[in-house]
């Protein structure tokens, strides 16, 4: 067959042959796949992928069915905690996802749905253009007519999941340059702001820096940080991922931080794959690799410190839930348990199928809507059956997606990041979360459990002032 | 279509009818994902792949096979070790894996129904709220189907206690070669008449295709217990091991591990296991509180006395799932120390391990080839792992030779050519090595009275086409030998 080359992929890193011999087909990997659990076809579970680029070395061509395969991938990573064999599907498919997006011309459509998407995403300012536009849209009750008449449904399908991903806006208050450790200071840490977590939940950095602070370090947020490109990281767009990448880190070398820190899982996973996405770069090869050494996912850090700051008591029952590019493609499994653990009057609940992706997975929901509806309402479904009102992740993509799908359930769940929590702790002031499920008026709902009187603004400021807060 | 036909195209196209697209696969490249099973040294591009979601569906494809002579091949997560689920290049690979319902979990008469796409582990997961779990318990049982485990009846550590797939099946409910439902066995323990399901398990996919399956569920035990013991060399942990079985304990999984093998898992896994082992035993015991810890003192005993160095004790349910992780990850983990590799399935009297393992360590010493040992020690079930680099040539032949030589062993020994990973196509050139012609025959009898046409898996289990015609492709007229009057069909 080695005649008919090129095959599927050209010179500049095809997935590596050594590595497609790694995997020895025993199908260790197929049940923690989310696609071979959702279809259960060969084809689109890792072993087949690997099969197929396998195949595509040995010369089968690039084709579409070969390319949906590869697409299809949520690119979670489940399959590489589940490999007894270390197969790295992560750079398998990194290699050839680069491969499909420079190689093979994708129809009008599709290409039109990757522009506005790698227009708007990886640019904070554009996203938060957005915000005032969005706001109105919420509070004019524009989206409620709409989807009272039905209007929302005629939409085009990537706006309708857009449309409803997006959390109830809160106020976003700038975050000053520097903000220094309460006592002692314990690290100097620069902060990762983001995009879709800068313009959609700013008080979720707001919380991070708040409780890196009160950890005892020095936090820096270089202005005018740009994406740290995992979403064109993930989807195969090399050249954009590796500028971003240069940019990221020149800005942060210039910071002068022991560590750069990461609230979202994504863009964290993407951050540690700097060295391998310049490898080929003699000015950023080295620098990539002290990058990679230096970054830490927030709740990592905060358990390498070691906590100073007294945690006040949070009676809450809380479902965890793993961002895979924080579990599957970190390892980072057990620091955000500790620390919520940590809190006093805090319950932690596991959820089944907990190495099941959520379907979020970057922009997957907005390629794949189907597949990736289905594998929201399944893990929404697994986190309301834990009886938890609050379900506690790292990821925004996450948050959106299961607030979606919860919201679509009518399942009443109120949803944090991991330093909300902790941040509520630290401070002793209530959680709050973002609501799943909003009530006619646009008042969240209380949800089941004793801890719910502080899901409803109004009862929340009652407690406030019943407790003299 | 990678071997176009018309009669395939004529498949696909009622296939698509009846089933819509999205059952039916066409597509080289998709087909390709399916040319083997766990056992990637044989491969073979099928013809056409179905994924039918119910009985009655699997029943149609079967038919329509049937009547137009296409030979097909049941395929369920593709984890078989023997090649059984290797497709036909002229025919229909029917797949389960979407016929992976629990159609029935019923503790009080201790069973559960089916499908045959059902994952092993599933079925444990649904019963053990309720405190029950299925037994059968094959490494790859986080992803083997319960179909696949039918067609192999397999086995798995625990199986020294609770037996094999056979003893926890009561009925299932099978497509036969020609396309009709039938049940053999029922729901209750026993039923009158000849054991028809005592022949469908283990037939390998050559006598019918599972699509409903009763199995038995059992109580879990009152009390766990396992512990770890290290040796210095395997002669010793063999030694350990037969005392405890000639002491009257039968605990639910005696497994031994030797050096190379500890070395993958933990490359792996890192379950920790003491350094500088040769070897490695896990014994599990179960049952009554009392019960076990009275036995488990004498295994505790008899390991300090065989010579073990360190002896640990799992001390919760999270301890114990380390110390099978090792085990359970060890075919796959080996991928971590040597590129390619064969995964040898044979069995020998208990009392001759230390024996068989000194000749393989011969075999291994004299041509270079390096073996790891895992295996089930309490039933003498070994599993030789061959290692070898398919890129270095010779290496490969030098590994199949080894592979050989170490079933001749196990033949020699008074065993058996595989313990629970099934003839398939692997082993097919061996079993004349166990039986006679005679005894072969009336095999092929029994297999020709369910598929007189031999469409069903064909070129599987024995070694040359025989009696009703494991001709591959089609089939006209009557066999030779029929014709030569040497033989009659059923």
């Amino acid at each position: 067959m080695s005649d008919r080359r090129p095959g599927a992929f050209d010179d500049h890193h095809p997935p590596q042959l050594e590595l497609v011999k790694d995997c020895v087909h025993c199908g260790f990997c197929l049940p923690s796949c989310p696609t071979y659990v959702l279809w259960g076809e060969e084809m689109d579970s890792p072993r087949g992928r690997i099969h197929l680029m396998k195949t595509g070395l040995e010369g089968e061509p690039l084709s579409a069915s070969m390319v949906g395969h590869f697409d299809a991938c949520l690119g979670c990573m489940a399959c590489v905690t589940a490999c007894p064999s270390g197969v790295r599907y992560g750079t398998l498919i990194a290699d050839t996802r680069a491969q499909v997006e420079r190689r093979y011309e994708r129809c009008r459509r599709e290409r039109l749905l990757r522009e506005v998407i790698f227009w708007l995403f990886p640019y904070p300012r554009r996203l938060r253009a957005l915000r005032g536009p969005l706001a109105l849209y919420q509070r004019s009750g524009l989206d409620r007519w709409l989807r009272r008449t039905g209007l929302l449904n005629r939409l085009p399908p990537m706006l309708r999941v857009m449309e409803s991903l997006v959390p109830t806006l809160t106020r976003r208050q700038p975050l000053p340059e520097r903000i220094p450790a309460s006592g002692r200071c314990r690290a100097v840490v620069g902060m990762l702001t983001g995009c879709v977590q800068d313009a959609l939940f700013p008080e979720v950095n707001a919380a991070t820096a708040r409780v890196l602070s009160a950890e005892g370090c020095d936090v820096v947020i270089p202005r005018g940080q740009g994406c740290c490109g995992a979403l064109s990281q993930h989807t195969g767009r090399e050249d954009e991922a590796i500028s971003f990448a240069r940019a990221l880190i020149k800005r942060f070398e210039a910071a002068g931080v022991d560590h750069v820190v990461v609230n979202a899982a994504g863009c964290g996973s993407a951050m540690k794959e700097y060295a391998h996405l310049l490898r080929d770069d003699p000015d950023y090869a080295a620098r990539a690799q002290i990058f990679v050494e230096r970054t830490r996912d927030v709740s990592e850090l905060l358990v390498e410190l070691g906590p100073v700051a007294p945690r006040h008591p949070l009676d809450l029952a809380i479902a965890y839930h793993d961002a895979c590019h924080l579990g599957h493609a970190q390892g980072v499994r057990s620091q955000p348990r500790e620390l919520l653990r940590a809190i006093p009057g805090l319950t932690l609940v596991e959820i089944a199928e907990a190495d099941l992706c959520c379907g979020s997975a970057g922009i997957y929901n907005l390629l794949h809507p189907e597949p990736a509806t289905e594998l929201g309402d399944r893990k929404t479904r697994n986190v309301l059956a834990t009886g938890a009102s609050v379900l506690v992740t790292a990821n925004p993509g996450c948050l959106m997606q299961i607030a979606a799908s919860a919201r679509r359930l009518d399942g009443h769940l109120t949803l944090a990041h991991t330093v909300t929590v902790l941040d509520a702790s630290i401070r002793n002031v209530p959680l709050r979360g973002t609501p799943a499920v909003t009530d006619g008026e646009g008042a969240p709902a209380a949800g089941p459990g004793h801890w719910s009187v502080y899901s409803s603004p109004y009862q929340w400021a009652r407690r406030m002032v019943h407790h003299g807060a | 279509m990678t071997h176009e036909s018309a009669e395939l195209r004529l498949l696909a196209a009622e296939f698509t009818a009846r089933l819509g697209p999205a059952a039916v696969i066409t597509d080289r490249q998709r087909l390709r994902t399916y040319e083997c099973d766990g056992l990637a040294q044989h491969r073979v591009v099928p013809g056409l792949v179905v994924l039918p979601e119910s009985a009655e569906q699997t029943a149609a494809v079967v038919r329509a096979c049937a009547a137009a002579g296409v030979p097909f091949v049941a395929r369920g997560s593709g984890t078989g070790l023997s090649g059984g689920a290797l497709p036909h290049a002229d025919g229909v690979l029917i797949v389960t894996s979407r016929m992976r319902r629990i159609l029935e979990i019923d503790p009080a008469n201790e069973r559960a129904i089916v499908e045959p796409g059902v994952i092993n582990l599933d079925v444990t997961k649904a019963a053990s709220p309720q405190g029950w779990y299925f037994a059968p318990d094959p490494s790859s049982q986080q992803i083997c189907s319960v179909g696949g485990n039918v067609a192999e009846n397999s086995g798995g550590a625990h199986c020294l206690k609770y037996g094999f797939t056979t003893h926890h099946v009561l009925g299932v409910e099978v497509v036969t070669p020609n396309g009709e439902l039938v049940w053999l066995g029922g729901t209750t323990r026993d039923v009158p008449g000849y054991d028809l399901l005592g022949a469908f398990v283990g037939s390998e996919g050559t006598l019918g295709i599972a699509t409903k399956i009763v199995v038995r569920l059992l109580r879990e035990s009152e009390s766990v217990r396992c512990l770890l013991a290290a040796f210095p060399r395997v002669d010793e942990a063999g030694v350990a091991v037969s005392k405890i079985i000639a002491d009257g304990v039968t605990p639910a999984a005696i497994e031994m591990m030797d050096a190379l093998a500890i070395e993958a898992a933990e490359a792996a896994v890192a379950c920790g296991y003491p350094e500088g082992a040769g070897a490695v035993l896990i014994v599990e015991l179960d049952g009554p509180v009392a019960e076990v810890e009275h036995t488990f003192a004498a295994v505790h005993r008899h390991c300090t006395d065989a010579g073990a160095f360190e002896i640990r004790v799992a001390r919760d349910a999270a301890e114990r799932a380390l110390f099978w992780k090792g085990r359970k990850s060890t075919f796959a983990a080996v991928g971590r120390i040597s590129p390619d590799y064969i995964v040898q399935d044979g069995v020998i009297p208990r009392t001759v391990l230390p024996e068989v393992l000194r000749c393989i360590a011969d075999l291994s010493a004299g041509t270079g080839v390096r073996v790891a040992n895992v295996f089930h020690a309490g039933d003498g079930n070994l599993h030789p792992l061959v290692l070898f680099d398919e890129t270095k040539p010779g290496e490969a032949q030098a590994a199949e030779e080894i592979s050989g030589a170490i079933l001749d062993l196990c033949i020699a020994y008074g065993g058996s050519i595989t313990g629970e990973h099934g003839v398939g196509m692997d082993k097919a050139q061996y079993l004349p090595r166990m039986f006679t012609d005679d005894d072969l025959d009336t095999m092929q009898r029994l297999r020709c009275a369910f598929d007189p046409v031999g469409v069903c898996n064909p070129g599987k289990v024995f070694p040359t086409p025989r009696l009703c015609g494991e001709v591959p492709g089609k089939h006209k007229g009557a066999h030779p030998l029929q014709v030569a009057g040497l033989a009659e069909q059923f």
